[in-house]
């Protein structure tokens, strides 16, 4: 190559756009693939939507509001209330729980730990985050569940008086608060293996600059970590609350499925999109599959909707993001 | 302000690694030191111990001791914490705090004294560093951007500022001006003439005409071999040093006869 440009220099040319071949493909590739995911978001979008308007249509009662699922009967009469509530507050204890106790695992593991606990433990956490929802769900029930009733019984016999607390039946397994600590255990390994590795990406002449300040450690993590990592660590929360929001199976193991709408989360009761859709979709009628599908459609925009949310947060202090 | 050092018997491993040994050094206040010599030879480990920034490496050991002022920044009742709050340093490559504004820089050190403390005189902390670091002119209207939006040359004057925004007793530098262009080195050398008058400096330098422009004391360190311990061979006024040194060692390191 080199050898040709010399002899016959005159074919070397500094015209014309320089794009090699490879670039090209892959921008092609990367394009289409972006746009790909776009359409593919949107007609899932319009799909549910579809098949969502029959039942929506013959709907006696308001969608929004109603605290019951009736969808086969005649009238019928449905609504998400209960649902919207059950799935919100169930991912709203599992983020409170789950948050903070998995920055303060990431914490120990990247800043505190010596290096061969460190490495054990990060291999321990990053096995928990590929297990399998239905283990999770399992283990709740059986294990969780009947060693929990005790603690909720303590937390409403003396926090009673808070009203959330409060629980005048005496009842204390199969509640919201126990689907939500489940929830908590289960996206607490995929929030610390994502903030760990955030962690470990903070540029070390910037935790040596605090350090020289005179810094403690504790210092240094809230002078330079946490500003350093908030995206990562906002993210890597948006992934845990997209899996605590959608999660399935081991929410329909542990609620009782009630459409009610129950601000006592630790008495049975509560209920969720994702459960119900899989609760009652075998046994749904053409309105009812039809309804649960309205349903889906919620959860599919709400989860967006904390997507972009997150998004926005993110994008907001770009001057000072670190990147640079 | 200023304090003196005292180095006694100093011995720095990494490890199983022994990379200095036997140093001997005195610092004296309101001068500035130049550590010189080979890459490898252990200056910035040397330079490291003296405010124990050496502790961050996991497997790092210290034995001899380091007196600021005749008391031992090793000894067993001292936090390493406080030692860094009085002895300040600026590193290599310029390392302001990039979510930080020029701003919040420079009080970094302060707001871990004291949680709180009044505008008005993180104001005149602000001016006052930042003029000490000849950085103000330029900076003056934007106080509010990004700290890691400033040049090279200029983000390394704000980690001087911010160095001596908590009036340290010492200012450490590790080849603060290595990565800048001929200007930018000027303005720097021309700021540690004048913080000589109130700190005590001790700066490791590649560049044979910084130490003899701007130094006061310079010290030779050389290693005997290749994986072993560096030693500190020569030490004198600037001018003995590089006009008549003791040492075949150091005449041949500064005349360029060398490695
Ligand atoms: N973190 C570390 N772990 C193990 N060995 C180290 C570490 N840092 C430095 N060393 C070793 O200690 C010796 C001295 O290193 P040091 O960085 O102090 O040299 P230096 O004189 O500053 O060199 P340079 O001029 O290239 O910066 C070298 O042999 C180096 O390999
Ligand atoms: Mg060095």
């Amino acid at each position: 190559m080199a050898q040709q440009t010399l002899s016959q220099p005159d074919e070397v040319s500094i015209k014309g756009a320089s794009v090699r071949r490879g670039d090209k493909v892959f921008f092609n590739l990367a394009r289409s693939a972006g746009i790909f995911m776009l359409l593919l978001t949107g007609s899932i979008g319009l799909f549910l939507l579809w098949k969502a308007i029959p039942s929506l249509q013959s709907n006696t009662g308001n969608f929004f509001t109603t605290q019951t699922w009736f969808p086969d009967s005649t009238p019928p009469l449905f609504g998400i209330a209960a649902l919207a509530f059950g799935t919100l507050m169930t991912s709203v204890i599992a983020m409170v729980i789950a948050v903070p106790v998995a920055i303060g695992i990431a914490l120990f593991i990247a800043f505190y730990a010596n290096r061969r606990i460190a490495s054990s433990l990060g291999f321990v956490v990053d096995l928990l985050a590929a297990v399998p929802s239905i283990i999770f769900g399992l283990w709740g029930l059986s294990v969780l569940m009947p060693n929990m009733q005790g603690f909720v019984e303590w937390l409403s016999t003396y926090f009673g008086w808070i009203p959330i607390f409060a629980n005048p039946e005496e009842v204390y397994t199969k509640s919201i608060l126990i689907a939500g600590v489940v929830l908590a255990i289960m996206i607490l390994p995929t929030i610390s293996a994502v903030t760990r590795e955030v962690f470990l990406q903070v540029p070390r002449g910037h935790m040596e600059a605090s350090l020289a300040l005179g810094a403690t450690r504790w210092e240094m993590i809230r002078m330079v970590v946490f500003p350093f990592g908030k995206p990562g660590m906002i993210s890597a929360s948006m992934l845990g609350l997209g899996r605590a929001l959608g999660e399935t199976i081991a929410v329909a193991l542990i609620l009782s499925a009630v459409f009610e709408i129950n601000w006592q989360i630790t008495e049975p009761g509560g209920n969720t999109f994702a459960a119900n859709i899989a609760l009652k979709w075998n046994e749904a009628g053409t309105n009812g599959l039809s309804a649960l599908i309205a349903s889906g459609l919620v959860l599919f925009i709400i989860t967006l909707l904390v997507n972009m949310v997150a998004r926005w947060i993110i994008s907001r202090r770009k001057d000072y993001s670190g990147a640079n | 302000m200023a304090k003196r050092i005292d180095i006694t018997d100093l011995n720095i491993h990494y490890g199983a690694f022994e990379a200095v040994s036997g140093v001997n050094l005195a610092v004296e206040p309101r001068s500035v030191t130049a550590l010189i010599g080979p890459s490898g030879c252990g200056k910035s480990t040397v330079l490291r111990s003296l405010n124990r920034m050496i502790e961050v490496i996991p497997n790092a050991r210290v034995d001899g001791k380091v007196l600021l002022d005749g008391q031992d920044i090793y000894g067993e009742d001292v936090d390493p914490v406080n030692v860094r709050r009085v002895i300040g340093m600026v590193f290599q490559r310029p390392n302001p705090f990039p979510t930080m504004s020029i701003y919040d820089n420079v009080i970094a050190g302060i707001k871990l004294e004291k949680r709180r403390s009044k505008k008005a005189d993180n104001d005149d902390i602000v001016e006052r560093s930042l003029r000490a670091a000849n950085l103000w002119g330029e900076v003056k209207d934007r106080l509010g951007r990004p700290g890691a939006g400033l040049s090279g040359g200029q983000q390394q004057r704000l980690c001087i500022a911010r160095a001596i925004a908590v009036e340290p007793q010492v200012v450490l530098m590790d080849e603060p001006c290595s990565a800048l262009d001929p200007i930018s080195t000027l303005a720097i050398e021309e700021l540690i003439t004048q913080l000589r008058e109130e700190y005590t400096i001790v700066i490791v330098t590649h560049n044979m005409q910084q130490a003899a422009r701007i130094s006061d004391t310079t010290a030779f360190f050389n290693l005997s071999g290749a994986g072993k311990a560096g030693h500190l061979i020569e030490v004198g006024p600037t001018q003995r040093m590089f006009s008549n040194p003791e040492e075949k060692a150091t005449e041949d390191y500064i005349s360029g006869r060398f490695g």
